[in-house]
This record gives C-alpha cells, structure tokens and sequence, in this order.
C-alpha cells in the first residue's frame, strides 16, 4: 500500500516524472484529447478510468511515443519526447489487444525486449524464469500464444512489459481478462512489484474497484479531458462533480435549489419534502441549482424516525439487491424520486428486518453528502 | 453417406485428372519406340484378353531410363531447370515480397485496385504477354530504344534469346503466385505486434526481420513453390525468351515428343520430372496443412 505520507503532488519541491502539458490529440477533425496538462511523478501508481472511447488509450499510445500529441508536450523528467522514438523510451506498454508475437513461445515473448539489450544469456534466462514465476505461467513457457488462455495471455504481457524493468509502465486494462481472484492477487502483486522496483506505473481500466485498489491517484477522466485527479479516497469522498460521483460507485443524485444556512446549505429537491441539509464550504447563491450527492453506505433504514438527525426522509422499499455481505435497497419517496441505502449483513436473511413494500426511514448526518454545483 | 460421397468426389477428381493420365503416360514410358502409329509397342488390343494383357506386361521394360542417365544432355536439362526455377523463385520473391507489403501497407480503400491490377495479367492469353515481351526484350525493341533514347546505353543490349530472357519472363509470368499468398499473410498480421516490437527496443528494420519476415513465413514458401513447381517444367517462357543454348527439361520433352517423335523417351522424360517435382509438392501441402492449423 502507498504509505500515508507519499504525497508528491502535495510537495511544490517534487519534480514530476512525466508532465503533459497543454496536450491535444486530433485524429482528423476528431479530438481525442483535448488539451491535457498534469504531472505524474515518480513511483506514483495513477490510474486513468473512465468510460469506453474517452481516450484513455490515446493517452497511453502518446506516452510510450506511438502517437504524436498534435498540440502541447510531454516532458519526462523534464525531457521533451516528442523527438525519442518508442524504442528509445524507457518506457514499455502492456497493449490491451497483448500483441503478444504468435510464432515464438511464451519464454521467447518475455525474452524478446531483453535480447533486444544485448544482455547475456543467462541473465536474461533468470530474468525471464523470475517473470514467469509472478505470473505462475512456468507450466506454459514452452506454449505458442495459440496454445493458451485468454487470461494466460494477459499474463504474458503482463509479463513481457514487466521483464525490462522500464522506468514507467503502462498497463492498458491489464488485469480485465482475468477472473475475480488471480485478478485481486495480480493487484496485490503489482503493487509489490511497484513497490520494490520503484517504477512509476500508469494503468488504465474499467473498473473502478481496481482503480481504488491500486492507485495512488485516479485520473478520471471524460470525452477528451481528465475531470478530477486526486487520491482514491478524495475521489470518492470528495468527488468534484456529479458526474465523477456518478462514475466512482454507488451514488444517489438529487438536484434541487439551495439556500445557505448554518455553514452549509439547505437543498429543497421536491415540493412536498423537507429541504435536506449539507454542511458544505462550497460558494453557491441562494436560489441556484445544485446537486446533493450521497453515498448509498452512508444513509441508514430505520423502521421508525430517528430522532437525532436532520436529514430524515419517509419511502417505501421498493427493491432489494443482496450482494452477499451487503444489502442495497431501492426506497422510493411519494415524489418518485428513489434514494439508494446500503446495509451490512451481520445476521442471517431470514432475520432481516425489512421487505418490499415496507414504509421505512432514510436518515443521514450533515457531513454525509457532498452538495457539487455541476 | 453425405461423407462417403464428399470424400469420393476429389478422389474420383484425382483419379480422372491425375491417375488415369500418369498411368498412361508411364505406359507409353515402358514402352519401346516404333514406326507406327502411336509410334511405340507394345499396343494393347482388347480383343486379345488376358493373354494379350500378360504379353503387353512382359514386354515392358525400363530401357527409357536407362537412356536418359547415358545421355547427358537429359541430366543436364534436369540441373539447368532446377537451376533456372530457383533462380527465378529467388527473384519473384524479391521483386514480389516488397510489392505485397506495399499493397498490406496501402490505404484500405486502395488496396482492391491494387489487387485488381496485380490479377489484371490473367485476363489476355500468358500466350500474348510472352509474346509482347518479344517486342520490348528484342535489339530493336521498346527497352532497348528507350535506354539508347536516354543515352544510357551506345550499343543495344543483346536480352532477348538470352537466360536473363528467361528469367525476365518466369519472373514476369509468376509474380502475382508469389505476390498473393504473401500478402494474405502480411494483411492478417496485426499492426500492434511491429509497435510491441518497438516498444521493447527494436528498430524499425529489426522489427521488420524479428516479427514481419517469421509472420509472412508459410506466405513466402506458399508462393515459393507456386513459382517453383511450373517454373521448373517451364517450355513456352524457354521457348519464346531463350536462345539456343537455354537448357530446359520442357524444352527438351518438346523436342522429343514433337522433333524426335520418340513417345517413349519423351514419357519417360516426363515421369522422371513428376518425381523430382513429387518432394517440393508434398512440402508445400504439408506448409499448407500447418498455415491451415495456425488459422483454425
Ligand atoms: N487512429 C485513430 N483514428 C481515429 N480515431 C481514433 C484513433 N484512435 C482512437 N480514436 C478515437 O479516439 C477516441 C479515444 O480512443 P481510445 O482508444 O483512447 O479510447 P479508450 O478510452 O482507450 O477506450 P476503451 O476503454 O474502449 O479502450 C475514440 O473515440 C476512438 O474512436
Ligand atoms: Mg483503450
């Protein structure tokens, strides 16, 4: 885990690894990235996320030098890499198709980038023994690429990008092939590897679990442009705007006027519903439209009305989705209006306290939602 | 039976195609040369039965080999044919391995014109183009008027009735064999495989001969031998192109079969050729076999 105290991007003495700057890429009259500037710095895990086709992959293809921005520049360490061709960067790419070479073995795939250096031979058998043990592919070295698995295949250029010791990885969806286990351990391995070898990793994925998981800071990022980065935490907690709260898990979204008071805000998101209320440092007139954001965890369901707290709302469970150790109801205001509210199952489901249609209180604290102005 | 019938049908092919006229062919190679017509016996007369079946056999005998290795014009023909295919295997390759990977390169929206015009030769008679090739290869033809129009050249130069003739003209005919099997195999190779190359330090010609020759193997050999295997008993180009002295086993089975009238020879001629031919045959269906496994 990155320990508490790497904060690089917090400390203005720290000089980043790879800074884009004013970056822009156009494939014709389509921008794919749509001038980009920020810093990744040394060590760092940063996670790019978001949807499918918002360039992410272009992202990765202008930093390993495939693509050329067609506005700005990235710098690493400092360096401008417009000029250096892919094969001088020392950088190396995970591909999200593999590219794995289908006529040579999976060992001479992992061997190929380290012949290339000219190493002798057997440095380049222990390095490619000690690839293959990370990624438990000994039993298949001697296997074509045809010869094996979909997620073994994932492994090998996992194993291919990692074998070279690259100053900065890139993993496009590295781990999107493989199933819920090899995947977390894979995180879990990649952290390590991180994390003994100090190199600096740019991963891109899907799934924004992972994202949490292994980043240090999360990139998310939308048509074109990164909309926040910042750590995992601060993400989710303090996400910048609806819709990166939206994007980062389970999130109920309710829109309505606001009026300051308290040192916070006063939300009236429906005509026959109390005004909800966030404690909140954010700027906003009295009257204008915000947006009241709140985690599904962080409501509580109770069959009858707390009376300590402020935000205490009255639905009928609509729908119920049990996830095992959770349980996430779908509660339904008389507005139409649907609030989500997670719970922790500490006792067996036939004890559970509540069923569909059952009239039940949502309640939450203050400082539970975040109110966001877009 | 829907398999019984979908194996008989090639093999009924084969056997009509390919059998029937081999087994002939090395009949009339057994046989002996004759004044008459066929010109060789012995002649087998149904009406004579079994006895006559029995006779045929018996008089049967491999005295047409035996001929071929005295000659030394025949072993000769072999060698030069072999010789001259693979030389001209050699140049079709490079003449066609860049002219495949220009065309995979092409823009895909080029890419059929170009594959129009690599097939486009097919449409006139391989008679007619050999021919035209007459015209421009010739001391007053259109090449030779061209480079002394330059003033590259004082003096025509003497290609036609030459080997460099020849190989022009295998090279010429054969090209779209070696140019297609290539370039189906460099279409279907995936462009990220030349970036990871590059990625983990290759240049771009090394990546060209770690990832791009191994990947368009079985497309070369493929077009390799689809040049080799006619190009060998190549008689026209040899023919029309050659001077006197180009030494081609086709040419030779010509002058016995039609000059020398000797049936016989001539079969024999050609059944040796067939078994020479048989080992860059079975190699090429086995590498067909393999291509066919990797895709499948
Ligand atoms: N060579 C190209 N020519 C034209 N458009 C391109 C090209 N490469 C990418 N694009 C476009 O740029 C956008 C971003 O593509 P990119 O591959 O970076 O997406 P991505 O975020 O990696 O998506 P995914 O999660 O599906 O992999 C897409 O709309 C894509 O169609
Ligand atoms: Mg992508």
């Amino acid at each position: 885990m990155p320990e508490k105290t790497f904060e690089p991007w917090n400390d203005p003495t720290e000089k980043p690894l790879i800074e884009f700057k004013g970056v822009s890429k156009r494939f014709g009259s389509f921008t794919a990235i749509d001038n980009q500037t920020f810093d990744i710095y040394a060590k760092e895990f940063f996670a790019l996320l978001g949807p499918s086709g918002c360039g992410k992959t272009t992202m990765m293809r202008m930093l390993a030098g495939f693509e050329a921005p067609t506005e700005g520049h990235i710098l690493l360490g400092g360096q401008d890499m417009a000029p250096i061709p892919p094969n001088k960067r020392q950088v190396n790419m995970m591909f999200q198709s593999y590219a794995l070479f289908p006529h040579l073995s999976v060992w001479e795939n992992i061997a190929f980038g380290l012949k290339r250096d000219g190493k002798d031979k057997a440095t380049i058998a222990a390095r490619v023994d000690a690839m293959l043990k990370l990624t438990r592919l000994e039993k298949f070295s001697q296997r074509k690429p045809h010869q094996i698995s979909g997620g073994q295949r994932q492994r090998v250029a996992l194993a291919r990008s990692l074998a070279k010791a690259p100053k900065l990885l890139l993993l496009d969806e590295p781990l999107g092939a493989l199933d819920a286990k090899l995947r977390q351990e894979t995180q879990f391995e990649l952290m390590d590897i991180q994390e003994k070898t100090g190199t600096t990793f740019v991963i891109v994925t899907h799934d924004q679990e992972e994202a949490m998981t292994v980043a240090s800071r999360v990139a998310v990022m939308d048509d074109g442009r990164i909309v926040q980065v910042d750590t995992p935490d601060r993400i989710y907690e303090n996400p910048n705007s609806t819709y990166v709260a939206d994007f980062i898990g389970d999130v109920t979204i309710l829109e309505g006027r606001v009026t300051p008071v308290d040192g916070g805000f006063d939300l009236a998101f429906a005509e026959d519903q109390p005004a909800i209320y966030a404690k909140s440092s954010q700027h906003l007139a009295s009257g204008q439209t915000a947006y009241l954001a709140i985690r599904p965890e962080k409501v509580s369901v109770t069959p009858e009305k707390p009376a300590d707290r402020r935000n205490v709302i009255r639905g009928k469970i609509l729908d119920i989705a049990y996830l095992g150790n959770l349980s996430t109801y779908h509660v339904a205001l008389p507005g139409g209006q649907i609030i989500k509210a997670q719970t922790a199952n500490t006792r067996r489901l036939a004890n559970r306290p509540f069923t569909w249609e059952d009239e039940v209180w949502l309640s939450w604290t203050d400082t539970a939602a975040v109110l966001l102005e877009r | 039976m829907r398999r019984a019938l979908l194996i008989v049908v090639p093999y009924l092919w084969l056997l009509a195609l390919f059998l029937v006229p081999f087994v002939i062919v090395l009949k009339i190679a057994l046989s002996d040369y004759n004044l008459s017509i066929p010109p060789y016996s012995p002649q087998y007369d149904p009406s004579s039965g079994w006895q006559g079946l029995r006779d045929m056999f018996a008089a049967f005998d491999f005295e047409n080999f035996v001929f071929l290795t005295e000659d030394d014009l025949y072993w000769k023909a072999y060698l030069s044919s072999l010789q001259i295919a693979l030389i001209s295997t050699l140049l079709s390759l490079l003449v066609g391995y860049p002219i495949a990977y220009a065309m995979a390169r092409a823009p895909e929206q080029w890419r059929p014109t170009l594959m129009m015009l690599v097939i486009l030769p097919f449409w006139t008679s391989f008679l007619i183009r050999v021919y035209a090739w007459k015209g421009i290869l010739s001391t007053e033809g259109y090449l030779n008027q061209l480079l002394l129009g330059l003033g590259a050249i004082e003096q025509p130069l003497t290609i036609l009735n030459t080997d460099t003739a020849v190989y022009i003209g295998i090279v010429y005919t054969y090209l779209p064999f070696m140019i297609l099997p290539i370039y189906a195999a460099l279409d279907k190779m995936d462009g990220s495989l030349l970036e990871a190359a590059e990625d983990l330090g290759c240049s771009r010609l090394s990546a060209f001969w770690l990832v791009t020759v191994p990947l368009s193997r079985n497309g070369i050999i493929a077009g390799s031998f689809l040049v080799f295997i006619p190009a060998v008993g190549e008689f026209v180009i040899p023919a029309l192109l050659g001077g006197s002295d180009t030494l081609m086993i086709g040419k030779v089975l010509y002058e016995e079969f039609f000059n020398n009238r000797d049936w016989p020879v001539a079969s024999a001629v050609a059944v040796i050729l067939l078994l020479i031919l048989v080992i860059p045959i079975v190699l090429f269906q086995r590498n067909q076999q393999k291509q066919r496994e990797l895709d499948g």
